[in-house]
């Protein structure tokens, strides 16, 4: 009996699955990248910031602004930056869906969550592409 | 002959401790309520257009020379809706970055130090950008 006992107290409890075990799904990934993004956007400010204020300082403040964003890595991060505005926004959008108690079934919460990926990433490519194209390159 | 109720007998089953002026004020334990809530939601709605007004404006300003941006930043159409942006960015991602704080740091000196510096972060970062774009726009 004592020994039934201690043996129930001591076998492994059974846990609720978690990020690192859970099958990824569209929903879940969506909401890690929306506070992601939120969380990248927030430091992205200090470009904004940068940026102006360099604006505002004079042509040789901006020219080191222009020399850094203008490396490679710069300009993915510049690519970056507004992929993660217009995901975030997306991802609001699919809130402001939710908030009114619409598309709360599975198959409007999967069509949403992959909506705003590839709107996400179709709106970035022709953004650049276009301002590319402005500028002569393409 | 029976008195009129005001508001129903508490049952055993549904008993409440909150006074009937808690209910109707509905601040809960934050004494905010939802406000955080709400004015997540009216900053967001005020960021959709502005978010694709910012990203329109790195697309095509960005890299460009000094002569170029500082004009075109001097327009009322680009500084007035830059400003705006900044104003509700700043109010948005505040309001944000407080809930990923009290979601992840539970030790209470490190949470309310951690909230202070997000409050001090969003003003100064706004600040530092409705400085310029004003310097900008009444600068000679």
């Amino acid at each position: 009996m004592a020994d039934a006992i201690s043996k129930t107290i001591t076998r492994p409890r059974p846990l609720s699955p978690h990020i690192g075990i859970y099958r990824q799904q569209i929903n879940m990934v969506m909401s890690i990248v929306h506070r992601l993004t939120g969380a990248a956007l927030y430091f992205g400010t200090l470009l904004l910031a940068w940026w102006l204020i360099a604006v505002a300082q004079g042509a040789q403040a901006l020219d080191l602004v222009n020399l850094v964003m203008g490396h490679p890595l710069g300009k993915l991060v510049l690519v970056g930056y507004t992929w993660a505005l217009l995901h975030h926004m997306f991802g609001g959008l699919r809130h402001f869906i939710w908030d009114t108690g619409r598309g709360f079934d599975l198959s409007s919460v999967n069509r949403l969550g992959w909506l705003s990926v590839i709107m996400s990433v179709l709106i970035t490519l022709a953004l650049w592409l276009g301002a590319l194209h402005l500028q002569g390159v393409l | 002959m029976s008195t009129p109720r005001l508001r129903p007998t508490p049952s055993p089953t549904h008993a409440s401790i909150r006074t009937p002026l808690a209910k109707v004020r509905g601040l809960g334990a934050s004494n905010e309520g939802t406000s955080h809530f709400w004015q997540q939601r009216v900053t967001a709605l005020a960021n959709i257009p502005l978010t694709i007004f910012l990203v329109w404006l790195v697309a095509r300003y960005a890299g460009a020379d000094h002569a170029t941006v500082k004009a075109a930043m001097q327009k009322p159409w680009i500084a007035i809706p830059l400003l705006l942006l900044v104003l509700s960015g700043v109010f948005h991602m505040r309001i944000g970055m407080q809930v990923i704080i009290e979601d992840y740091v539970h030790g209470e000196g490190a949470k309310v130090l951690l909230l202070a510096l997000n409050t001090f972060f969003a003003i100064a970062v706004g600040l530092t950008c409705v400085f310029a774009v004003l310097k900008l726009s009444f600068g000679t």
